[in-house]
């Protein structure tokens, strides 16, 4: 951490310096700015990670619809480096959206009205500076637990996720500077829902099969990712995920592997191409006799299983494809929690644990 | 023996008119000390300009308002009109429902000759003290002085004092009359009814002493006197049979060709044989012969044929232009707008409407529109939500010509909307004359003048305050340099003020084509500006994406 501190304020700094020459030679000051959207977005098959294109915006200062937008980024830039960089101090979004909030004198606009205004500003600086979130000191909230065989130290603390009880350990919004000091697990099991975690951890399936077991309670953050990826990288563990068995559960398996469009500029530090899906799938749904407990596919589901599936990513993915298939053949969909109907503890037992026996993943 | 209907006849007798009014005083209009106040003055000031219409002179009243003691006032109203002639004093001031203007299908303001005299009654009422009342006919004339109250069992006038004096003027009448009121300020003031008067009699002058001796003078911004209405006969769709019973007992014609040609508007020697023989009646039938049948025959006819609608010309609007000049003298606006409908019709009766919008100036932006109703030339104060110009306003959508307006309420803006009706019959909800009764046509009328001028209001609106938009974004760069000059100096730890003085001069540079813009830049950049909107439209589209995702996973886990 020390030896990136005086690089990162030095980048936004760049990004002030650029703007001063403009200024200095008369030039109305623009800030260029790579698009981030699915247009802007291209899967790229070697790494198979999604990346950011090549398309740029100009933003101008004297422009009538730029002018705002310009003066919250270089404003927001300098919060960054003065209030959390040159002080090596960590603030949340919230925090930075209040930091910015004021009314600019003499008119009755405030600089930031809501927070996705200040948040698009800090992922517009991400792209331009090259700089991580968590490089620039600004972390989210933290969602997500982990448990299982492995010790790590965390600002200086020292935990054994194998003895934190229910709960286990709360993952922290940036997990750069956590450190592994003992992992004596075979794989890692990440799980979107919280509700199978809890399942598994009192059914001690961490400690029965030798692994680490993660979830995140919600969307899949960027702390978790990057832990995620640094099991992966650091300590060479297979990471499986396990999802419902319809497309939301495919898009957060794709998030994982691929990335996202909207962090495709962050591709690099949170995407983990190694990364198998272990279930359930739809054949599950006929192997397990889960039939009965197929939900009915609305409109929604329809429609954004025509979307997904499109993506470039699960375009050629004849796993996948298939899958995708089978869900409209069948016309349903299928929760983790189905297997319930076998026996409370069928899924820590029998389940998943005959499934990574036996190398059923998609991939 | 008695019987008990015997008992009860000697209890029964004539309620005089006088008495029932002194009863029932709210129907007129006095139910409180502040609204008793300015319908004195109102009642005074509609006579003394119905008065000078009459004479063709232009308008010169004076109201004055004294205060005697804290509930207590004397109005004093003194005109140029042609004066009365002494025999009609008495029956005038002192009789209720005696006038001129009940018979006559003629637009004025007065209609059914209550008014003054009810303000003598309530003065009489309230402070026991006679009206006094000077009137001159003629410069060759004496001036005449009466003291009169009203003998309310009777309906009729009490002379306690009546004789002639010399008075320095050619012809007038004044009259003073002491009364139990409260003076206030506002809506609903004195002072606001001669305002408003004098905004839509452009013609007259006016002068005010308040009670707190103020003087306010309202000159006159034209020469011209209002067009004389001529009386027109009823029009058959107007009628009702009691009413058409008593025409044809009262008719001079000898046949009921003649009655019908002669008695109503719009009906010629075709029409008249067209009635008749609907209703199975022959033209040269005696009117006053009619049986009962025949009568309710003839009144379905007239009813049912086509008939012309009454004609226009018994109106006197105020006329577009110089309702503008009314507004302007009294009213500092940034823009007006006025519009004269043609003559309409509801139930026979001819009408007009006339209406008037100012925008900006010194009304107040952010409170509700101010309403001014008025009927022949009179200002309605009172009862405003029960009156059918309200419904018209309310119920015309103002978001489109520019004004904002929640559900069905008056919209809300800088805006004063004036509406006039001018009619030989005002269908007033009751006697106290303030709220205009609910027709079709005469909502509908009203709509359509509102729209007509809501237009131009709109365009007005739209072109003004876009300007000012741009203006204001333009002067926003003023406000964000020194802003981005700070950011820049924390950033690169350079001198605030001299990256200030740079952008300033870059910014003098700029404003010409930024004025021009309107937001877009030209060339690349434009198409960069569209872009970056696209983006965001994507941007958005791609959240919305994420969060039914996340939505669902909610409802899932």
């Amino acid at each position: 951490m020390k030896r990136k501190k005086s690089k990162q304020p030095s980048k936004l700094k760049d990004l002030g310096d650029n703007i001063l020459q403009q200024i200095n030679k008369g030039k109305n000051p623009n800030i260029v700015v790579p698009i981030r959207a699915l247009s802007n977005v291209v899967y790229n098959e070697k790494t198979k990670t999604l990346e950011l294109g090549k398309k740029k915006a100009e933003r101008y200062f004297f422009n009538v619809a730029h002018a705002k937008k310009f003066l919250q980024t270089v404003e927001i830039a300098s919060i960054l480096k003065k209030e959390l960089l040159d002080t090596d101090k960590h603030e949340h979004l919230r925090g930075v959206f209040y930091i910015a909030k004021r009314t600019i004198p003499g008119t009755d606009v405030n600089l930031v009205d809501d927070q996705v205004e200040s948040d698009k500003i800090i992922e517009d600086l991400e792209v331009i500076t090259g700089l991580s979130r968590e490089e620039l000191h600004v972390s989210a909230n933290k969602m997500g637990s982990m448990v299982g065989k492995v010790t790590l130290k965390d600002s200086g603390d020292t935990i054994n996720c194998s003895k934190l009880g229910k709960g286990g350990y709360s993952i922290p919004s940036i997990t750069d500077e956590l450190s592994f000091k003992k992992v004596n697990a075979k794989y890692v099991l990440y799980m979107e829902k919280a509700a199978i975690f809890e399942r598994l951890n009192e059914d001690k399936f961490w400690l029965k099969n030798n692994c680490i077991l993660v979830t995140s309670q919600g969307q899949t953050t960027r702390g978790i990712r990057r832990l995620l990826q640094r099991l992966a990288d650091e300590e060479k563990l297979p990471i499986y995920v396990l999802c419902d068995a319809d497309v939301y559960g495919a898009y957060i398996y794709s998030v994982v592997k691929y990335g996202s469009i909207a962090l495709a500029h962050a591709a690099e530090r949170l995407t983990i191409p190694s990364v198998k899906y272990v279930g359930i799938t739809m054949d599950d749904v006929v192997k397990y006799d889960l039939k009965k407990q197929i939900i009915k596919l609305d409109d929604k589901d329809l429609a954004r299983i025509k979307q997904v599936s499109q993506y470039d990513w699960f375009k050629n993915n004849k796993d996948w494809q298939r899958q995708f298939k089978l869900m409209k053949e069948l016309n349903g969909k299928v929760e983790i929690q189905a297997l319930a109907t076998k026996g409370i503890s069928f899924i820590s037992e029998k389940y998943l644990v005959e499934k990574i026996k036996n190398k059923e993943f998609l991939d | 023996m008695a019987t008990i209907a015997d008992e009860l006849a000697k209890k029964q007798r004539e309620i005089s008119i006088s008495e029932f009014f002194l009863k029932n005083r709210h129907l007129l209009g006095f139910d409180n000390p502040t609204r008793a106040l300015m319908m004195v003055v109102k009642e005074a000031v509609d006579n003394s300009l119905d008065a000078c219409t009459e004479m063709k002179v232009l308008p010169e009243i004076k109201v004055e308002l004294q205060q005697i003691n804290e509930n207590r006032f004397i109005v004093m109203v003194e005109d140029n009109g042609p004066g009365i002639v002494k025999q009609q004093i008495p029956n005038i001031f002192g009789k209720l429902l005696y006038g001129s203007k009940f018979h006559s299908m003629r637009q004025s303001r007065g209609q059914q000759g209550i008014g003054i005299s009810a303000a003598v009654l309530y003065s009489q009422l309230t402070t026991g003290k006679s009206t006094k009342i000077y009137s001159k006919v003629s410069p060759k004339k004496p001036a005449h002085y009466f003291e009169l109250q009203i003998d309310t069992k009777k309906n009729d006038p009490n002379i306690l004092k009546d004789q002639e004096f010399d008075w320095d003027k050619d012809h007038g009448t004044k009259i003073e009359i002491e009364i139990e009121g409260k003076y206030l300020r506002g809506k609903q003031s004195v002072d606001e009814y001669v305002k408003e008067t004098a905004i839509v009699n452009p013609h007259a002058t006016f002068v005010y002493i308040n009670p707190e001796k103020e003087k306010l003078v309202y000159e006159r911004v034209t020469e011209e006197l209002p067009i004389e209405t001529r009386e027109i006969k009823p029009h058959p769709y107007g009628i009702e049979l009691g009413h058409l019973i008593k025409m044809l007992q009262d008719t001079r014609a000898n046949i009921l060709a003649g009655f019908l040609q002669s008695d109503f508007s719009r009906i010629g020697p075709q029409t008249a044989k067209e009635i008749c023989s609907k209703a199975g009646l022959r033209i040269e039938d005696k009117p006053k012969k009619l049986e009962e049948k025949e009568i309710e025959a003839l009144f379905k006819s007239l009813q049912e044929t086509k008939i012309m609608a009454p004609p226009g010309d018994c109106l006197s609007p105020i006329k577009a232009e110089l309702l503008e000049k009314g507004l302007r003298k009294e009213i500092n606006a940034d823009f007006y707008v006025t519009s004269t409908r043609p003559p309409a019709v509801y139930r026979g009766m001819p009408f007009q409407i006339e209406i008037g919008i100012s925008f900006g100036g010194d009304t107040e932006r952010e409170s509700q529109i101010r309403l001014m109703r008025f009927a022949n030339r009179v200002p309605l104060l009172y009862q405003q939500g029960a009156c059918a110009i309200t419904e018209a306003v309310t119920e015309t959508n103002w978001k489109p010509y520019g004004l904002q307006q929640s559900g069905n309420n008056l919209p809300t803006g800088p805006a004063i909307i004036l509406i006039h009706i001018a009619s030989v019959w005002v269908p007033f909800t009751n006697e106290a004359k303030e709220a205009i009764a609910h027709y079709d046509e005469i909502i509908k009328e009203i709509k359509l003048a509102l729209q007509e001028c809501g237009r131009k209001l709109s365009i007005y609106i739209h072109k003004h305050i876009r300007a000012a938009e741009q203006r204001e974004k333009i002067s926003l760069f003023e406000k964000y340099v020194p802003e981005l000059a700070n950011a820049l100096s924390n950033l690169t730890n350079n001198k605030k003020e001299l990256i200030q003085d740079r952008l300033q001069k870059i910014l003098k540079k700029e404003l010409p084509s930024l004025a021009a813009e309107n937001g877009a830049r030209e060339g690349n950049e434009s198409v960069q500006d569209i872009n970056e909107k696209k983006e965001n439209k994507k941007i958005k589209n791609e959240k919305k994406e994420k969060q039914t995702t996340l939505e669902v996973k909610r409802l899932r886990g």
